[in-house]
C-alpha cells in the first residue's frame, strides 16, 4: 500500500488540510506524522501533513470469553466491537457519545462516558497496548510493564507514538436495554442537586438550555441510566434481548449554509428539547442505541453547521467551582452563543496524568460555528475557566493558547519534556501539538 | 456449510467478501502472498463469525506451484472467489517492460493457471462454482491502460468460455466487472462518486451472483451502459481520445 494525498479534516470540518497519507505497514521517511483514527477529535488533534492512518488495521486478535478481554489491532472501531459483542452479552466499559471512534483514538484521548464518575476513563479498562516508537520498536505497555509510556500514552494524543493495539476489558451485560429515567430540572440549582443526588446511577448526563434567562437558567433534562437485567424485559422483547444496534444510517445530505443555525434555531431545538417530557420524571426502557449515540442515528451531523465548520469547547472546574459554572453559561447567553447541544456531566475522582482531560467537578461542552467573533468569545471563557481552576479538553480543541495548556494541566510541562526525551527528533506531531507548543 | 476459497485475500474486496461469506457461516480457506500476514484476519474472522478460517500461501507469479497449491487444500472447494489482481503503476506504457510482463503474468497467466487446477477439480467432483473479479478495463483497449486492460480482457473470455465448458461439466462460472472500486488500488484517486462501488458492493454482487449462476455481473448497472456506449465508439475516434 503506498501513500496517498487526500484532503482531511476532523469532526469540526475546519483545518482541512492535503495530507499524505500512509496505512498499515508504511510509514513516513521521516517526521513530523501523526496517527489518525476516525477522525472523530473536532479539531487540529489528527491533523498533520503526514498522517499514518489505523484504518488498515482493524483485526480483532483474540477475545477471551470468560474474562471477557478483547484483543485488537487500534483501527477496531466501538461500533464494530458493539456489533459483535452485544449479542455474547459484553458491552463497552466506557463509551463516548458516537460508537464511529477507533481503539487507538479511544486511548489517545483517554475518553470518557456517562460513567465516568463511577467507572472512569477508557484507559482504566484498557490491560495493555502495544505502541510503536520513533525508533520502530513495539513496546507492550501496561501497569506493570513500561508503565510510564503508558501513563504519557494515555491521553498523550498520539505524541507518544503509533498505538497498534490494546487489550480491552468488555463489561458483563445480560440485556442490550437501558433502564432510563428521564429527570426535567428547573434551573442550574435543581440539575446539580439531582446529579449528584443520583450519583449511584451508574450512566448519567444532563442537557441542558444555556439560553434561558434569569431563574431558569441552566434548566435541563437529566438522563440517568441502568442496563437493564434479563427479568426486567417486558415480553415483546424478550426474544431480542441482545440485540445490537442497526447499521443502518441516514445521512445529512449537504452541508447548511451558515445562516441556518442562527440563536432562533437554537432556542427551539431547547426549547423543544425541554418540552419533549412533560411529566417531571419518566422511566423508561430504551435500547443502548438511542441511550448512547443519539447522534449517530444522521450520519455527518457535523453538516449542519455549514462549511466553515464548528468547534466544540468542552471544559471541567473542580466541584466547589459552580459560581465558576453560572458565570460561565451567564457569559454564553449574554453572547447570545447558545449551543446547539450543551452536555453537563459529573466526573468522578480521577488521577492527575499528563495530558489526560477528566479530573473531578462539572463537566460542560457545547459546540459552536466558526466565526470571527468566536475566538475573543473563547478567550473569555478561557479565562474564566483558568481563574476557577478548569481546563478544556484537548480532543474537541482547535484553537487553545500555549499558556492555557501549561496554566491549567500541572503536568503538561513534564510530559513536553519527557516526549523529548524519547524522541529528540519529535517524530510524533499533530497541528495541535504544534499550536501547544509541545515540542521543544 | 461451504468451503470457499479466496484467492488474494489480503485486498479489500476479499475482505468484504469473506465477512460476508463469514457471517452467513461458510468456512474460509483465505489464500495470498505475505501469508504470515493473513493472521491477523484469520483471527478477526474466526473471533467475529466463529466460524473456521485456514490459511494457504499462494502467488499468482508462480504458476509451477499451483497444482500442488490445489492438491495441498483439504478438499475441492465449494466455492472459489479469483480476487487478486495487479494494476501496477504503469498499466498503459512501452518503458516498463518488467511491469507490463508482471500485469500479464498475475490478471491474466496466473489466474488461468490457478483456475485450470481448480476447475478440474471441480469437475471430478461434478460440482463447484466460480467467480472471477475481471474488469470493465478488459472491454475495451484504452490508452491509459492497455496492459492491465488486455490482460483482464484475457481473464474475461477465459471466465466466460470456461462458464460455457462448466455448463456441461457440472461446475458453474461468473464474470464479475466492476467499474471503479474505493480499495488500497484507487486510494487517494478521485473517483465519480456515482460510478464507484464499495468493496462492500462488490462482494454482495459477487456472491449473489454466483449463487443465482449469473454469467456476468457489472456491480453497478450503470457500466453496463457505460461500456456499450465505449465499446460502440468508432476506432477512428477513439484512438484520439485521452481515455
Ligand atoms: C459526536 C461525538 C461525540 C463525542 N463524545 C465524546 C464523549 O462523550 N467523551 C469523550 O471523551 N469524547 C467524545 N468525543 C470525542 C472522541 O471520542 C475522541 O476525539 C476520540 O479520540 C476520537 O477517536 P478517533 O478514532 O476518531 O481518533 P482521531 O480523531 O482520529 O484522533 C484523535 C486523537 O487520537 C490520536 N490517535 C488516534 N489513533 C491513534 C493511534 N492508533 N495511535 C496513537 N494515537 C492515535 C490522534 O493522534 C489524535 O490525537 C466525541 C466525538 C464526537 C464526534
Ligand atoms: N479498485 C478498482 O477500482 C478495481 C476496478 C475493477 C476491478 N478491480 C479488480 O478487483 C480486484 C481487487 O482489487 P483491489 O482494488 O482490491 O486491489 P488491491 O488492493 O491492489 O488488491 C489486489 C490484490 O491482488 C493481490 N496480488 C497481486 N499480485 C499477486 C500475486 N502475484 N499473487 C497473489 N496475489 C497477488 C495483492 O496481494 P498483496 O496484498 O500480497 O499485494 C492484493 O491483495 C482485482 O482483481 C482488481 O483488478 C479493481
Amino acid at each position: 500500500m503506498s501513500p496517498f494525498k487526500q484532503s482531511i479534516s476532523n469532526w469540526g470540518n475546519y483545518p482541512l488540510t492535503e495530507s499524505l497519507v500512509y496505512q498499515g505497514k508504511e510509514r513516513p521517511a521521516s517526521g513530523p506524522y501523526i496517527a489518525r483514527g476516525m477522525g472523530r477529535c473536532y479539531g487540529d488533534s489528527a491533523s498533520q501533513a503526514q498522517i499514518w492512518s489505523s484504518r488498515a488495521n482493524r483485526c480483532m486478535l483474540d477475545f477471551d470469553s470468560n474474562t471477557g478481554v478483547l484483543t485488537a489491532e487500534a483501527g477496531l472501531t466501538l461500533d464494530e466491537i458493539l456489533q459483535t459483542f452485544v449479542p455474547r452479552a459484553w458491552f463497552l466499559p466506557v463509551t463516548p457519545g458516537t460508537k464511529f471512534v477507533s481503539l487507538g483514538g479511544a486511548f489517545a484521548s483517554d475518553i470518557h462516558g456517562k460513567n465516568h464518575h463511577g467507572n472512569g476513563c477508557f484507559s482504566d479498562h484498557v490491560l495493555w497496548i502495544d505502541l510503536e516508537n520513533a525508533e520502530g520498536e513495539v513496546l507492550r505497555c501496561s501497569r506493570e510493564k513500561n508503565q510510564e509510556l503508558f501513563e504519557l500514552t494515555a491521553g498523550g494524543m498520539g505524541l507518544t507514538g503509533i498505538i497498534l493495539r490494546v487489550a480491552l476489558q468488555l463489561h458483563p451485560i445480560e440485556t442490550a436495554y437501558i433502564k432510563q429515567r428521564s429527570i426535567r430540572c428547573r434551573n442550574l440549582q435543581e440539575t446539580l442537586e439531582q446529579i449528584l443526588a443520583h450519583q449511584h446511577w451508574t450512566h448519567s448526563v444532563a442537557w441542558i438550555d444555556c439560553l434561558a434567562p434569569g431563574k431558569a437558567m441552566g434548566r435541563s433534562i437529566l438522563l440517568l441510566g441502568e442496563h437493564a437485567k434479563a427479568n426486567e424485559l417486558p415480553e415483546k422483547y424478550q426474544n431480542q434481548a441482545l440485540k445490537p444496534h442497526s447499521t443502518q444510517q441516514k445521512n445529512f445530505p449537504f452541508f447548511l449554509p451558515g445562516f441556518a443555525l442562527n440563536s432562533f434555531s437554537v432556542k427551539t431545538f431547547n426549547f423543544l428539547y425541554y418540552h419533549k417530557h412533560l411529566p417531571k420524571q419518566k422511566e423508561q426502557l430504551v435500547h443502548y442505541e438511542p441511550f448512547f449515540y443519539p447522534l449517530d442515528a444522521i450520519g455527518h451531523w457535523n453538516r449542519i453547521y455549514g462549511k466553515r465548520g464548528f468547534t466544540q469547547y468542552q471544559f471541567v472546574l473542580p466541584p466547589d467551582q459552580v459560581d465558576g459554572l453560572i458565570k460561565i453559561i451567564e457569559t454564553i447567553r449574554a453572547h447570545g452563543m447558545g449551543s446547539f447541544l450543551t452536555v453537563l456531566k459529573l466526573f468522578g475522582p480521577q488521577k492527575e496524568n499528563y495530558l489526560r482531560f477528566p479530573k473531578e467537578g462539572f463537566t460542560l461542552a457545547m459546540d459552536f460555528p466558526l466565526s470571527p467573533k468566536l475566538e475573543g468569545f473563547l478567550s473569555q471563557l478561557d479565562a474564566l475557566v483558568l481563574k476557577h481552576g478548569g481546563r478544556v479538553y484537548l480532543t474537541k480543541d482547535l484553537r487553545m493558547p500555549p499558556e492555557m495548556l501549561m496554566a491549567s494541566y500541572p503536568q503538561a510541562e513534564q510530559f513536553r519534556q519527557k516526549i523529548k526525551e524519547m524522541d529528540s527528533k519529535a517524530t510524533f506531531q499533530s497541528l495541535q501539538s504544534q499550536r501547544l507548543d509541545l515540542h521543544l | 456449510m461451504k468451503h470457499c476459497l479466496i484467492l488474494g485475500a489480503h485486498s479489500d474486496v476479499a475482505l468484504a467478501i469473506a465477512h460476508q461469506l463469514a457471517k452467513e457461516g461458510h468456512s474460509l480457506w483465505l489464500a495470498a502472498r505475505r501469508f504470515q500476514d493473513l493472521e491477523p484476519i484469520q483471527k478477526d474472522l474466526e473471533i467475529r463469525y466463529g466460524v473456521p478460517v485456514a490459511c494457504f500461501a499462494f502467488d499468482a507469479e508462480k504458476p509451477e506451484s499451483h497444482q500442488a497449491f490445489v492438491e495441498a487444500l483439504p478438499e475441492c472447494p465449494d466455492e472459489v472467489y479469483l480476487v487478486f489482481g495487479y494494476l501496477g503503476p504503469h498499466p498503459g506504457s512501452l518503458e516498463h517492460p518488467t511491469d507490463a510482463r508482471r500485469i500479464v503474468q498475475v490478471n491474466f497467466a496466473g489466474a488461468v493457471s490457478v483456475l485450470q487446477a481448480l476447475a478440474l477439480a471441480m469437475q471430478k467432483r461434478g460440482k463447484g462454482a466460480i467467480a472471477g473479479i475481471s474488469s470493465v478495463a478488459g472491454e475495451r483497449g484504452r490508452k491509459s491502460n492497455f496492459l492491465y486492460g488486455s490482460a483482464k480482457a484475457g481473464l474475461s473470455a477465459y471466465l466466460d468460455g470456461l462458464r460455457n465448458y462448466g455448463y456441461h461439466h457440472g461446475f458453474h462460472v461468473c464474470t464479475v466487472k466492476p467499474g471503479f472500486i474505493r480499495t488500497a488500488m484507487t486510494a487517494g484517486m478521485d473517483l465519480p462518486k456515482p460510478l464507484t462501488a464499495s468493496p462492500e458492493q462488490v462482494a454482495k454482487a459477487t456472491i449473489s451472483g454466483l449463487r443465482k449462476k449469473k454469467g456476468r455481473v457489472y456491480v453497478l448497472p450503470i457500466w453496463r451502459w457505460i461500456m456499450c456506449l465505449i465499446r460502440n465508439i468508432p476506432d477512428s475516434m477513439f484512438r484520439k481520445k485521452q481515455l
